[in-house]
């Protein structure tokens, strides 16, 4: 792609519309701060991301909502920063939502055949929900419409797709066995076209405004993992982030909910955590402002942004029974570890998903023991 | 002669909800309403651990978040005979008001304002005059002339770059829309400051769900410990940051909401007499204050009310195979066996198997003389039955319970209307502020209950005795209820060798926009829609304003099994 590819002409640049609504450039640049962390990039890009945001184009959205229960949207406006809402709301020109915009019925599609025709090869499709195939698609029909119908229409003139959260990413809970409705993610029925996956049920608020903010800034897509994931939200494993990770590697564990060993805040593996096996960036960003994230109130993570989830084992069941995920035997018995035996998990998941992330893990493991001879003994 | 219209998408609502109406002299007539996605979640949750199932109904949906998966851990627990401690009780009675807050503040600013406000219309206002308005309804701050020039120079400078976002096609200028400039200016100034509130409140959810949506729920209690001595825990700061929400969130509610829901209600008093409907009403009751099964306790009462009549509440009992029954003769289902898709049956033997025989898309009509849903219909003794706010507050108001009689009696008389206004439009969403004041109230009790009992020594979250399935019997059945936002939900469960072996859900939008039974009574919305002015039948202005009070939630109304999988044909699909 090149890199002018997400600009849409004559538009007031998202600084023209910052400062209109009565913002000031210290709110701008904070803006642009938070949004460069998010994004994760160094501090010196925060100048470029400031720069990007005065200079580019506003872009028109639609919002297509097919097998899902609008948790990504929710999630979308629970977005923390005080100027998301604003700027993603109005900045981005959300022409069609389902969820949000005033007009229904025939006004309603009136204003999705006009911003497909008006932006064609410019709008950003963004896809909540998966599209059931089976029965030549009947179980999600919009205006008398199959999704699948709608779905290719919209995709076939747009610049790109983003697949909101685990349905349209990997089909999430409809797809979940015997998968009744053939529920499909997005990728597999759209091809010729960059689709990117913001996988997570839903995903975090600013993840979401991150990958926008990301498009309109740099005007590309965000670096992708293998399977078609920013890498900025998705490169790390709960487990890795995780602020219990030391009694982990210490070997003390939570036996059994609100027991003495949950009340200090012990690792939760025993009880079904999926952090060893789960890319996300819960651990680092929070949820919700920050405020908390699954594991620091209590509760495992349930691996709610990996693929075929929700068949990947019981939630309260141990993640040793993930094929090739070694590490039951460890941390049942070894007091302090454990190196090896994370070592394995990595390897496991690793073989399973993406292979290039071991290298990656392996790298800063040797890493830390190099740095660990520069620490005064 | 009359004239068929369709309203599809319904929008500003959670999923996909068609509505047919015929108009005749400016009225409708006949009206249908049409569910038109499936996920059959059911079949998916068949084989299941059933410590498992509150994360798999959560996200049957995602907007009222939480309430199904509170009422599958409650359906569970009933059936394995667990009682959770005081403490999870509260915590989950925080949790399920601070969703009452935000949910209900969301629908009236994000998915109903723009049926009564006009935005464009906002542009006229005079900041001078909407900055007294503001303050002689309110003690609100921000309400200062310079505060809403502010918002109405955005505004028009939005309107003036062409590019509406959200507010294009909207129906600016239809002559339904009765605000002075000022209140529409009011209005839309609290759309955008609502949006950035609603972020705030549910932080009460993430603080000991972990999250939201979908927070964290667990069979026995909470996973959320107390611990005063520990930061991982429930400790002072989490429950000072709690509190300090709470206040907040009563405070939003109190000085924004409310004042603004009465301001707009006083120019649409017209709309007390439109979109009554059913006038029958039912509750299943919620907010245990001394255990779930004492539902004496609740402050959510339960009970149904046929025809209107106050003076009679009648019990209800979700174990009774003659109560609750779903019947499938206009949905898109077979039932198997004896009576075939004539019979109605009790959620605990309830099945279906998936069969839609509407028109092959795309199409411009429905066949409404045959099948036209995905949602089936369920009934309560035969009858068909609105839920929801309304429900509920007639409901309290009915029993006597002096919360809601000061409440109910004090908007009447500001309002100065009668009691029968409640049954309307207008009601409809005057009930849901109405008890997003009370959540706010009882939240702020349950924070304290809370408190007291931690202070007195007990700090249990969670009753883990029975999480061991080796302790369970080999068969259990179970129903768990809950008062979502929208109304009455429950879930059965049938438990059998340690798995689930049948789980229904019947559902408040099931209830409400379910297509007409066998002996063609309408459910709620069509019954709702009756007799509501159209004056442009182009334009379905009026048509969402009353499927609006309803805050209709399809995902939540579609979730049934399908009995035979194999049935389904398979469509090879593009890629891998």
């Amino acid at each position: 792609m090149d890199n002018d590819m997400l600009e849409v002409k004559k538009q007031p640049t998202y600084y023209e519309e910052v400062i209109r609504k009565g913002y000031d450039r210290r709110d701008f640049m904070k803006f642009a701060s938070m949004m460069a962390a998010f994004i994760g990039l160094e501090k010196s890009a925060i100048g470029q991301v400031a720069k990007a945001m005065e200079t580019k184009s506003r872009i028109p959205i639609i919002w297509l909502h097919f097998q899902e229960c609008t948790c990504c949207s929710e999630s979308f406006i629970r977005s923390s920063h005080p100027m998301v809402a604003d700027i993603l709301l109005d900045m981005v020109s959300l022409d069609y939502t389902e969820t949000l915009m005033a007009a229904s019925g025939a006004q309603a599609e009136k204003s999705l055949k006009d911003t497909m025709k008006k932006y064609k090869g410019e709008y950003i499709l963004c896809v909540e929900g998966s599209v059931p195939v089976a029965a030549d698609g009947v179980y999600c029909m919009i205006g008398g419409k199959t999704s699948m119908h709608i779905l290719e229409e919209a995709a076939a003139d747009a610049k790109a797709i983003i697949a909101w959260g685990s349905c349209a990413s990997n089909g999430c809970v409809q797809s979940a066995k015997p998968n009744p409705t053939q529920a499909t993610p997005i990728h597999k029925l759209i091809t010729g076209k960059p689709i990117i996956k913001v996988p997570g049920c839903p995903p975090i608020g600013e993840v979401m405004a991150g990958v926008i903010v990301h498009l309109l800034t740099f005007g590309t897509i965000p670096e992708l993992d293998r399977v078609g994931r920013p890498k900025a939200f998705y490169s790390k494993r709960v487990h890795d982030s995780c602020y219990r990770r030391p009694y982990f590697d210490a070997g003390l564990f939570v036996e059994t909910f609100d027991d003495e060993n949950a009340k200090k805040g012990y690792c939760l593996y025993k009880v079904g955590c999926k952090g060893p096996s789960t890319y996300n960036a819960c651990g680092v960003m929070k949820w919700n402002g920050g405020v908390s994230y699954p594991i620091q109130s209590g509760h495992g993570c349930i691996g709610c942004s990996e693929e075929n989830f929700w068949d990947n084992g019981r939630l309260y069941e141990r993640a040793s029974a993930f094929a090739g995920f070694g590490i039951e035997s460890d941390a049942d018995t070894i007091g302090k570890v454990a190196l090896g035996a994370t070592l394995v998990a990595v390897a496991g998941h690793a073989v399973a998903t993406n292979i290039g992330k071991q290298k990656s893990i392996h790298d800063l493991e040797t890493e830390g023991k190099a740095s660990e001879h520069e620490l005064p003994s | 002669m009359s004239k068929r219209i369709v309203v599809d998408p319904v929008t500003r609502i959670e999923g996909h909800l068609r509505v047919e109406a015929d108009i005749e002299n400016g009225k409708i007539v006949d009206a249908y309403s049409s569910g038109t996605m499936v996920r059959l979640l059911e079949e998916i949750l068949r084989g299941r651990d059933p410590r498992d199932a509150w994360a798999f109904v959560g996200r049957v949906c995602g907007v009222c978040t939480s309430t199904h998966s509170l009422t599958s851990v409650r359906c569970v627990e009933d059936a394995l005979g667990i009682e959770v401690p005081p403490n999870a009780e509260l915590v989950r009675n925080l949790m399920h008001c601070v969703l009452y807050m935000h949910d209900h503040v969301v629908h009236f600013y994000h998915l109903h304002a723009m049926d009564w406000v006009d935005v464009v219309a906002a542009l006229k206002a005079d900041p001078k005059k909407t900055s007294e308005l503001a303050q002689s309804i309110s003690k609100w701050p921000k309400s200062s002339p310079g505060y809403f020039a502010d918002i109405q120079t955005r505004i028009q400078k939005f309107v003036e770059s062409g590019q509406l976002g959200i507010f294009a096609n909207g129906y600016w200028g239809h002559p339904a829309y009765k605000l002075p400039a000022e209140v529409n200016l009011i209005g839309l100034a609290h759309y955008l400051e609502a949006l950035d509130w609603q972020k705030e409140i549910v932080k009460v959810q993430a603080i000991f769900g972990g999250k939201n949506p979908h927070p964290n729920y667990l069979v026995g209690g909470m996973a959320c410990s107390i611990n005063l001595d520990d930061v991982s825990g429930i400790n002072a700061e989490r429950l000072a940051f709690i509190h300090q929400l709470l206040k907040e969130g009563k405070e939003f509610i109190n000085q924004v909401y409310i004042p603004d829901l009465m301001a707009i209600a006083s120019f649409y008093k017209d709309w007390g007499a439109i979109g009554g409907g059913l006038g029958n009403y039912l509750v299943y009751g919620d907010l245990p204050t001394k255990g779930y099964r004492d539902t004496a306790s609740y402050k959510f009462p339960s009970g149904a009310i046929l025809n209107k009549d106050i003076s009679k509440v009648y019990e209800v009992d979700l174990r009774k195979e003659d109560e609750v029954q779903e019947f499938i003769t206009n949905s898109w289902y077979d039932y198997e066996g004896e009576g075939g898709k004539a019979k109605g049956l009790h959620p605990w033997k309830g099945e279906s198997k998936i069969n839609y025989t509407g028109p092959k898309p795309p199409f411009e009509h429905l066949d409404t003389s045959k099948e036209y849903s995905y949602l089936k219909t369920p009934r309560w003794k035969g009858n068909a039955m609105e839920v929801g706010p309304l429900a509920r507050v007639l409901v309290g108001y009915a029993k006597g319970v002096e919360e809601y009689k000061a409440i109910v009696d004090k908007t009447l008389k500001d309002l100065d209307v009668p009691v029968t206004a409640l049954f309307s439009t207008l009601g409809r969403t005057a009930a849901r502020g109405l008890e997003a004041v009370l959540a706010a109230d009882w939240a702020l009790e349950f924070y304290d209950s809370l408190i007291a009992n931690i202070k007195a020594g007990d700090t249990r979250m969670a009753e883990m005795s029975k999480f061991d399935p080796a302790t369970w019997p080999k068969e259990a059945l179970g129903v768990g209820h809950a008062e979502a936002p929208r109304g009455a939900l429950a879930h059965w469960i049938n438990i059998k060798d340690e798995k689930i072996a049948n789980y229904q859900l019947v559902v408040p939008t099931t209830w409400n926009a379910s297509p007409r039974d066998g002996k063609g009574q309408m459910s709620a919305y069509e019954a709702a829609l009756i007799d509501t002015p159209v004056h442009d039948e182009t334009q379905p202005l009026e048509i969402i304003r009353t499927i609006h009070s309803f805050d209709p939630c399809m995902a939540c109304s579609v979730h049934l099994y399908d009995e035979d999988g194999k049935t389904i044909s398979r469509v090879s699909v593009v890629g891998d």
